[in-house]
């Protein structure tokens, strides 16, 4: 069996469970509805413009946040993963913010920010940029000595050493940092959306809880998913299968 | 010992040269006085048991490392850091996975602000002397060992360097890709007239290739014998005149194994 139907039939026989558990009035339908409802719920949100302004709105924050992330990832991981220096200072206190949940960051920015756009961007770039970053230094620390030598031994310094060889070397550690990072970015979003600001998937999900609509709450967090999974399908597996297959890191796959 | 003064006319010439690698676990002399001097278009070998500092010589020409003491001269000129006019080709290809063959052939080149079209253009006739035109656009693993070997010899060769430093190039491939390699390595030093040195611990490879061949002795590595092979080119390696050299020369190689295996056992003793 194909690995497309092999999903589809999981997922069929997934959501026929969920029905079937449904029929058993195990719980009430405000607790626990069917699919049916949920899809309904979901249906009514699309036509009446909530969800495609919620979706709108929530993939505007977070494209901004995460541009702004690789910005400031990217060159940040690069200096630390040729200076020692900076790794054993600059190093040292990025591994260690790394251990703090980005939504630590809301009570901060709002103080910093006010109630703005500038603060949820702010706690979802402090959710993205570290996880780019040490992913980006470990890649060019990693860079084979002996691709080093082969290009000095050949004239190549400074500038193109660092654009030729350390740059290409490093990017398929890169490319994983950057999907950890829209991962890190995506659920950064949702959280700081459910506990404050308008608008965005976050608040409709919010929203739900508060009227007491569970279908709702499902509908939400089912187009919450398949965002996250269709970018994870449409960009970074592309991208990562061609680096894989260019950089020869597995067959002919 | 007395050397004569320094002289354009040699290529390349090491005079005293010594290497100290120093670490936590203890020093480790890799070189000591060591005294090597190339002919312009003079193919040089040198051999030795493993760990005599072959490698370490390479790089010190290469300009990769430096000498702790002693000179080392280009045209009777010091030499300075690595530089295009002497490449280094490693046992491995080290070629880079993220171009295709013909922007590993032309990478060089880039560091010397050639144009683009120009680049391209040299690394597609480099890639003719090594008869592999027709991978130009193929992807790095899509080649074979000694394929990939030959890439990287057309890469150094792209440069018009004066000198060709080899490590061992061949040492990872098979007999029959490594003959191949000995013959088209020797066209095109013939056709080119660079000066190669080549390292290896293979004797008959040395005699093979080398217009001389210099026995290095174990660490700290020195110049133990030399060997002049005037035999006419090619030299099948299994002629009786090279196997009866080979004999020569592995007798001498043996004692120098044997030291350094002794010096290794006692490294192993000592904590």
């Amino acid at each position: 069996m194909s690995s497309t139907r092999l999903r589809l039939v999981f997922f069929a026989g997934l959501i026929l469970l969920w029905e079937g558990l449904v029929r058993l009035h195990i719980w009430p339908s405000y607790v626990f509805p069917s699919p049916l409802a949920v899809a309904r719920s979901l249906f009514d949100g699309i036509l009446s413009g909530m969800v495609p302004i919620a979706v709108l709105t929530s993939l505007r924050r977070v494209a901004l946040a995460y541009a702004g992330s690789l910005l400031i990832g990217i060159p940040l991981g690069l200096s630390l993963g040729r200076s020692r220096l900076l790794q054993d200072t600059l190093g040292t206190l990025v591994l260690g913010l790394q251990a703090l949940p980005s939504i630590c960051w809301l009570p901060l920015a709002l103080l910093w920010f006010g109630l703005s756009e500038t603060a949820i961007a702010f706690v979802v770039v402090m959710g993205a940029v570290l996880s780019i970053t040490l992913s980006t230094a470990d890649g060019v620390r990693n860079t084979p000595p002996l691709y080093l030598r082969a290009a000095r031994t050949m004239g190549a310094r400074g500038w193109r050493l660092y654009a030729g060889v350390i740059l290409p070397s490093a990017l398929p550690a890169i490319l994983s940092g950057m999907k950890l990072g829209w991962s890190f970015a995506w659920r950064s979003l949702m959280a700081a959306e459910l506990l404050y600001v308008s608008l965005g998937l976050g608040q409709v999900l919010t929203l739900g809880r508060e009227l007491n609509d569970m279908s709702r709450v499902l509908a939400v967090m089912l187009v919450i998913i398949s965002i996250g999974l269709l970018t994870d399908y449409a960009v970074f597996r592309p991208a990562e299968r061609r680096v894989r297959q260019r950089w020869g890191l597995q067959g002919n796959a | 010992m007395t050397l004569p003064p320094a002289s354009p006319a040699w290529k390349l010439e090491l005079r005293g040269v010594s290497k100290t690698f120093r670490s936590p676990h203890g020093d480790f002399p890799a070189l000591q006085g060591l005294d090597v001097r190339a002919a312009p278009g003079e193919f040089l070998c040198l051999l030795g048991p493993s760990g005599c500092g072959k490698t370490t010589t390479l790089n010190i020409i290469a300009g990769l490392e430096q000498a702790d003491t002693g000179t080392v001269l280009m045209d009777g000129q010091p030499i300075g850091g690595p530089a295009p006019d002497r490449v280094l080709i490693f046992q491995e290809p080290a070629l880079f996975p993220w171009l295709n063959v013909r922007d590993n052939v032309a990478f060089g080149l880039a560091a010397q602000g050639m144009p683009r079209r120009q680049r391209q253009r040299t690394a597609e006739s480099q890639l003719e002397m090594v008869h592999l035109q027709e991978f130009a656009a193929a992807s790095v693993h899509q080649l074979s060992g000694g394929m990939k070997q030959r890439v990287a010899l057309a890469r150094a060769l792209a440069l018009n360097p004066q000198v060709l430093l080899m490590d061992e190039p061949f040492a990872a491939l098979d007999a029959q890709t490594r003959e191949a390699l000995h013959l088209e390595l020797q066209s095109l030093w013939s056709a080119t007239g660079k000066t190669i040195v080549f390292v290896t611990h293979n004797v008959r490879e040395a005699l093979v290739l080398g217009d001389r061949v210099l026995l290095l002795s174990a660490r700290p590595g020195h110049v133990k014998s030399e060997f002049h092979c005037d035999l006419p080119r090619p030299r099948p390696m299994e002629s009786h005149t090279l196997v009866d050299m080979a004999q020569a020369v592995l007798a001498d190689l043996r004692s120098e194994v044997q030291a350094a295996q002794e010096e290794a056992r006692r490294e192993q003793h000592t904590p």
